[in-house]
C-alpha cells in the first residue's frame, strides 16, 4: 500500500512540473507580457516603455531561468532597472534587497504575488480553495446519494416504468449544461417572474454565512449536471449485476427481492460507479467555473477565470499545481477506495 | 409446509411445455415432457445444447425470466402444485427444498461476499436461526464436502478458491438446509476430469447420506451411467426416450439414441477398424422445426408420410420398467442391426521426423505480488521436453489445465521463444525464433485449429474473406482470382457448401464454424497442425464429424498433427501416440496402445479411470485423486505429481519427494516418468475392462 501511494506521489510532481511549465511558457509568450505591462504599467504604453517595463521585473530572461527561480531552484533576479531603480524578485513583503534571501520560489514555499488580487497567492489559494470545498461538499452531499439512489432503483428491474421514468430525469439533467441549468434556476426560482421567488440568485452572502437559502440553487445547478451521469452508471451496473449468475443462485436460494438488492447486489454494482464519482471530483472544478461566476460566488473557480483573464503569471501557476493535485489526490482515494469495495484486488 | 409422511414422487412433471415469447413470435422450447422422481432416484436428463434441458431445470424452479412462461401441463413437488404457486410460497421451498447446483461456480458464487456468508444465509433465511448455529451448520456441511481447512474457508472469498473448491462450495450451499431435491445443471463442465471425478463421487456419496433425489442435467452420456437411475433424452425441446438407466444404455430404443451412442467414442472404437458416425445434418432451430418427428430429417430410418405426418407421442416399450421412446416405428425398426456403411480405412504409415524437440523448456517469470512488484518468481511452464512427430501422424498431448501444453502450442507456433531447449523443423531450429521473424513458409507450414470456433473468427468479415486473407499472408495465389479458386477448393476440402464464402461468421453452427478454422489453418498446406482441443466446445454428435475431417484430410495431406484435447475418449479413437503431461513435465509418452494399457504412470492411471465412459460393459477401476493440481508457480518438490499420487507409498523412501524421476523407457519407445519399481508396473492392472459380452452394436 505504501509503494503505491508512494508512486502516485511521484507521478502527481512529475504530472504537476509538466503542467506548470506548459502553463509557464503560455503566460510568458510575449503578447501576454505585453498585455501584463500595460495593465500593470500604463495602457498607453509604447513600445519601448513595455521593454524596459519588462526588462526591468525580470520578465525578459529566458523561459527556463525565470521558471527555475518560480521553482526556486535557481536564485532570483536581481536587476538595476533603466529608471535606476533597483529590484529583486525576493524583496517583496517589506523586505529590502540586501534582508531578502537568495533564493525564494515554490520549494520556498514562496508562490508568488499576485498582480491582480494583490494579495500573496498562498493566501489567495487558502481562502478561495476553502470556499470552494465548502460548495463541493454540498455538491457531493445531495449528487452523490441522490444519484446511486436513483441507479439503483432504475437498474433493479430493468425496463420497468420506474426505471424508464428515472432513466428520463437522468438524461435530462445530463443534457442540460450548468450554463443553462443555473440560469433556468436564476429565472425561475429567484425571481417572481413565476411567482416562486424563494431562493436568492447569488451566492456571494453564502462565502460567510452559507444557508439553504443563497446556497441552494448553485449546489443544485452543479449536483444535477453530474447526478444523471453517475446514476446512469450506476444504472448500467446495477442491471448487469442483476442479470449475474450469483444473483440467480440468490433468488434460487429463497433470498427476499430486498435482500437480493441490499446484500447481493448492492456492493457489487458500486464498483463501476465508484470509480466515476471519484473522476468527478476533478471535473467539479470545471463546473465550478461556469457557477461560480454565473452565482457571483467568489472561490477557486472565479479565481482561476481572473487569473486566466489578466495573465497574472504566479496565480495562475498556482492554481494548475493546486489542479492536479486535486486531480491526483482523487485518483489515488479511488484506486484505494476500489481495493476496498473489490475483495478480488485485495492487496494480500 | 408438505406433509412430512408424504412418500409419493418427489418431482413430477407432466406433459411440460415452455415457451419464450418475443417480439416476432413464440419459441416454444419445451414440449410435452413428462418426468418422474422419486425419493432418493436419480434422473439424468441428457441432451445436446439447445434441446431444453436447462429451460426444464429453470421450469421447476419457476425462473423463467421475463419472457419465459410455463404454456401448458403441470409439475408437481411433492403433490403440490408449483406452475400456481404464490411468490412467498416459491421463495420457501426454493433453497430449502429445491436447490440447485450449477454450471460455472465462479459466476454463481458472489465474488464481494465471504464463502461463509453465502453459506449461512440459506438456513437463516428458511429456518430463521440465529447466526451461531448457522455458521456451525456451515463448517458442518463444509468438512460435508471434504474441503480442507473449513474455518479459513469460511472466510475466504470465492475468487481465493480453486475451481473445484468452488463448485464444493456451491454443493455445500444447495446441501445446507437438506434439500429433497437437488437440481445439478451440468455441474463438472468447467473442471478438470481429474476433479470432476472426485465432485461426482461427493455428489453420489452425499445423495445417499441426506436421501436426496436429483436432477441432473448432462450433454455426457458417461458421467450419468455414473450417477443416475434413470435418463430422460432430449432432442430439441422434446423427451425422445425415457427409462431406466440400463434399459436406454443397452436396448435404446430412439433413433436419436442410438445415433448419439454410434457418434461418441467409446472404447473399441478406432479411426481405422471402427470408425465414428457422425448424425448428418443440424439441429434444427426453435422455429424451424419439421414437422411430425424433429429428428426425422437427420434420421436413418425416417419414411416420408409416416413420421412427418402428425406429431409423435410417446410409446410405451412393453416388458420395461417405465420405458418410452417417442419413435413410430418403434417396433418395425431392428434395433440390434449392426451398424452398416462406415468405411474401414488402411491406417497410416508414419513418415520421417519432421518435427523434434530436445529438451525444450519454457519458463515465465513473473512478480510475487502484482501489485508491488516483489521477489521474482519463475512458473516452469515447460520442463524437458524431448519427443518427435512424424509425418501424418497424430500425436496427442493430454493434461488437465496447467499442464503446458498450451505453452508448449505457444513456443511450437513462435508465439513465445524457447527459454532452453531445441525445436527442429526439419532440421532448422525454430525454438527460439519469435512468430514476427520466422519465414512465411515457415508459418504456414505450423498452423493451429483453436478451442473456440466462436471467438476465434472475425465476426464482421465473410468465411471466404477469411480465409483469402490467411492466403495472402501466406503469399499463395498470383492473383485475386487465383486465391479466390483456392478458397473455393479449401471449402470443399472442409465438406463445406461453396455458397458459405459469401456468410458472416453469425450465420455458421459451431461445427461448421470450426470447419472453417481447419480450412484457415490449412490455407498454406500446413504441414503440422497443433489443434488445441478442437472439439471440445463442439456438440457430442458434431465432434465426431469435425474429428474425422480432420483425419481425412490429414490421410491426404500427410500432415502432422499434434492434437491437443483433455478427453481421452477421443484421443484414443483418432491418436497414433500419446504424450501425457502433468505440472509442465511429460509423465508418459507412447503410442495409443501402449498408454492406454499397463504398465501406466500413476497419473495417467488415475486420468484413465476417472474419464466417464458411456457403456454399461465397462467395469473402471476407480481411483480418485485427492485435492487439486498444484500451483506451477510452486510446483511440490521432487516428482510433480507426489502430493496426489496414490502409489507414492510403493515407492521406498521418500525418493519421490526428492527426486524428479528419470524418464524410463519400457518396451519399445514406451516411456514413463516414475520411480516405481518394475514389479510394481508389471502388477498393474488395466484400469478400463469391457466385460465379455455379445457386440451389439
Amino acid at each position: 500500500m505504501a509503494r503505491m501511494i508512494f508512486r502516485s506521489l511521484g507521478w502527481m510532481v512529475a504530472t504537476a512540473l509538466c503542467l506548470t511549465f506548459i502553463v509557464f511558457w503560455l503566460t510568458n509568450l510575449s503578447p501576454n507580457l505585453e498585455k501584463l505591462a500595460k495593465t500593470q504599467g500604463n495602457a498607453r504604453m509604447a513600445d519601448e516603455e513595455v521593454i524596459s517595463w519588462l526588462d526591468n521585473r525580470g520578465y525578459s530572461q529566458p523561459l527556463l531561468v525565470k521558471y527555475g527561480e518560480w521553482l526556486g531552484v535557481l536564485p532570483g533576479y536581481v536587476i538595476e532597472g533603466s529608471d535606476g531603480e533597483l529590484r529583486a524578485r525576493c524583496s517583496t513583503r517589506g523586505l529590502t534587497i540586501d534582508d531578502a534571501p537568495a533564493f525564494c520560489g515554490v520549494l520556498q514555499g514562496n508562490w508568488g504575488f499576485s498582480t491582480v488580487l494583490r494579495d500573496d497567492v498562498s493566501t489567495i489559494i487558502t481562502t478561495r480553495l476553502g470556499l470552494t470545498g465548502k460548495l463541493m461538499f454540498w455538491v457531493m452531499m445531495v449528487m452523490v446519494p441522490g444519484a446511486l439512489i436513483m441507479g439503483i432503483l432504475a437498474g433493479m428491474r430493468e425496463g420497468s416504468r420506474l426505471d424508464r421514468s428515472l432513466s428520463t430525469v437522468s438524461i435530462l439533467t445530463t443534457a442540460t449544461p450548468e450554463y443553462v441549468s443555473g440560469v433556468v434556476f436564476i429565472a425561475v426560482f429567484a425571481t417572481s417572474t413565476f411567482g416562486m421567488n424563494w431562493f436568492r440568485g447569488t451566492a456571494t452572502s453564502a462565502m460567510d454565512d452559507a444557508n439553504f437559502n443563497n446556497f441552494f440553487l448553485p449546489v443544485i445547478t452543479i449536483a444535477l449536471y453530474g447526478m444523471g451521469y453517475i446514476a446512469r452508471m450506476t444504472r448500467a451496473s446495477m442491471t448487469e449485476v442483476m442479470t449475474a449468475q450469483y444473483i440467480r443462485t440468490a433468488r434460487l436460494k429463497g433470498v427476499s427481492f430486498r435482500n437480493i438488492v441490499l446484500k447481493h447486489a448492492l456492493r457489487n454494482a458500486l464498483i463501476a460507479p465508484f470509480t466515476v464519482i471519484m473522476l468527478q471530483f476533478p471535473w467539479l472544478l470545471n463546473g465550478v467555473v461556469i457557477v461560480e461566476t454565473l452565482f457571483n460566488y467568489k472561490g477557486f473557480g472565479w479565481t482561476l477565470v481572473q487569473a486566466a483573464s489578466n495573465n497574472d503569471i504566479e496565480l495562475l501557476l498556482g492554481v494548475s499545481v493546486v489542479s492536479v493535485f486535486v486531480v491526483l489526490i482523487t485518483q489515488l482515494l479511488s484506486d484505494i477506495g476500489y481495493v476496498f469495495l473489490n475483495p478480488r484486488i485485495r492487496i494480500s | 409446509m408438505p406433509d412430512p409422511a408424504y412418500d409419493g414422487p418427489i418431482l413430477e412433471i407432466d406433459n411440460l411445455s415452455i415457451s419464450f415469447f418475443t417480439r416476432l413470435r413464440e419459441i416454444p422450447a419445451v414440449m410435452d415432457f413428462s418426468a418422474t422422481i422419486m425419493p432418493g432416484e436419480a434422473l439424468g436428463l441428457v441432451g445436446e445444447s439447445g434441446c431444453g434441458k436447462s429451460t426444464v431445470a429453470l421450469g421447476v424452479m419457476q425462473d423463467l425470466g421475463v419472457n419465459g412462461r410455463i404454456v401448458g401441463g403441470s409439475i408437481k413437488f411433492k403433490g403440490e402444485e408449483l406452475t400456481t404457486m404464490s411468490p412467498d410460497r416459491l421463495r420457501d421451498i426454493r433453497g430449502s427444498q429445491i436447490a440447485m447446483i450449477y454450471q460455472e461456480p465462479m459466476a454463481s458464487l458472489n465474488p464481494a461476499m465471504k464463502i461463509g456468508r453465502q453459506l449461512m444465509e440459506v438456513p437463516m433465511i428458511h429456518e430463521g436461526i440465529p447466526e451461531a448455529e448457522a455458521r456451525a451448520r456451515a463448517l458442518e456441511v463444509v468438512t460435508d464436502v471434504k474441503l480442507p481447512d473449513p474455518e479459513r474457508i469460511l472466510k475466504a472469498y470465492p475468487h481465493q478458491l480453486s475451481g473445484g473448491q468452488q463448485q464444493r462450495i456451491v454443493i455445500a450451499m444447495a446441501l445446507m438446509s437438506k434439500p429433497a431435491l437437488l437440481i445439478l445443471d451440468e455441474p463438472t463442465t468447467a473442471l478438470d476430469v481429474t476433479v470432476e471425478a472426485a465432485v461426482v463421487e461427493l455428489v453420489r456419496d452425499l445423495g445417499q447420506k441426506y436421501g436426496t433425489s436429483m436432477l441432473f442435467i448432462s450433454h455426457n452420456l458417461g458421467l450419468v451411467l455414473d450417477t443416475c437411475d434413470r435418463i430422460n433424452v432430449m432432442y430439441s425441446g422434446e423427451a425422445v426416450e425415457r427409462g431406466s438407466i440400463t434399459d436406454v444404455f443397452d436396448e435404446m430404443q430412439h433413433p436419436y439414441t442410438q445415433a448419439l451412442f454410434r457418434s461418441i467414442p467409446l472404447p473399441g472404437a478406432s479411426k481405422t477398424m471402427r470408425p465414428l458416425k457422425a448424425i448428418p445434418g443440424n439441429f434444427p432451430l426453435p422455429h424451424e422445426r419439421p414437422p411430425g418427428c424433429n429428428f426425422g430429417p437427420r434420421c436413418d430410418y425416417f419414411l416420408p408420410g409416416r413420421c412427418d405426418a402428425q406429431a409423435i407421442p410417446m410409446h410405451r416399450i412393453a416388458g420395461d420398467d417405465r420405458h418410452l421412446s417417442r419413435c413410430i416405428r418403434v417396433d418395425e425398426i431392428d434395433w440390434k442391426a449392426p451398424l452398416l456403411g462406415t468405411l474401414e480405412t488402411a491406417p497410416t504409415e508414419p513418415g520421417p521426423v519432421v518435427l523434434r524437440m530436445e529438451d525444450l523448456k519454457k519458463y515465465y517469470s513473473v512478480a510475487a505480488n502484482a501489485m508491488f512488484g516483489g521477489a521474482k518468481k519463475v512458473v516452469k511452464a515447460n520442463e524437458t521436453l524431448t519427443f518427435d512427430a512424424h509425418e501424418s501422424e497424430t500425436l496427442a498431448i493430454v493434461g488437465e489445465s496447467g499442464c503446458g501444453k498450451s505453452t508448449f502450442a505457444k513456443v511450437l507456433m513462435g508465439l513465445e521463444t524457447a527459454t532452453d531447449g531445441q525445436i527442429m523443423l526439419d532440421n532448422q531450429s525454430i525454438g527460439d525464433v519469435p512468430i514476427e521473424k520466422r519465414s512465411t513458409q515457415n508459418v504456414a507450414d505450423i498452423q493451429m485449429v483453436f478451442q473456440n470456433p466462436f471467438d476465434t473468427l472475425n465476426p464482421s468479415m465473410t468465411v471466404g474473406r477469411q480465409i483469402i486473407r490467411a492466403l495472402e499472408i501466406f503469399r499463395i495465389g498470383k492473383n485475386d482470382a487465383a486465391r479466390h479458386d483456392r478458397m473455393l477448393a479449401l471449402l470443399d476440402l472442409v465438406k463445406l457448401p461453396r455458397e458459405f464464402a459469401d456468410r458472416m461468421p453469425r450465420q455458421l453452427s459451431g461445427g461448421q464454424k470450426q470447419r472453417v478454422g481447419i480450412a484457415r489453418a490449412f490455407a498454406g498446406d500446413a504441414r503440422i497442425v497443433v489443434a488445441d482441443e478442437p472439439v471440445s466446445a463442439l456438440d457430442v454428435s458434431v465432434q465426431a464429424a469435425v474429428a474425422d475431417l480432420l483425419m481425412d484430410i490429414q490421410r491426404e495431406q500427410k500432415t502432422t498433427l499434434l492434437f491437443i484435447s483433455h478427453d481421452l475418449s477421443i484421443v484414443r479413437y483418432l491418436s497414433d501416440r500419446v504424450m501425457v503431461m502433468y505440472l509442465g513435465h511429460v509423465v508418459e509418452l507412447g503410442t495409443t496402445d501402449q498408454v492406454f494399457a499397463p504398465p501406466y504412470h500413476p497419473y495417467t492411471e488415475a486420468l484413465l479411470s476417472a474419464v466417464p465412459i458411456a457403456d454399461t460393459r465397462v467395469k473402471k477401476k476407480h481411483i480418485v485423486l485427492e485435492g487439486d493440481i498444484p500451483s506451477a508457480m510452486n510446483p511440490p518438490s521432487g516428482c510433480p505429481f507426489q502430493t496426489r499420487c496414490p502409489r507414492k507409498s510403493q515407492v521406498p523412501g521418500d525418493l519421490c519427494e526428492r527426486d524428479v524421476p528419470p524418464m524410463r523407457t519400457l518396451a519399445t519407445g514406451h516411456q514413463v516418468k516414475c520411480h516405481l519399481d518394475d514389479a510394481v508396473l508389471d502388477a498393474m492392472e488395466p484400469v478400463i475392462q469391457i466385460a465379455a459380452t455379445q457386440d451389439t452394436a
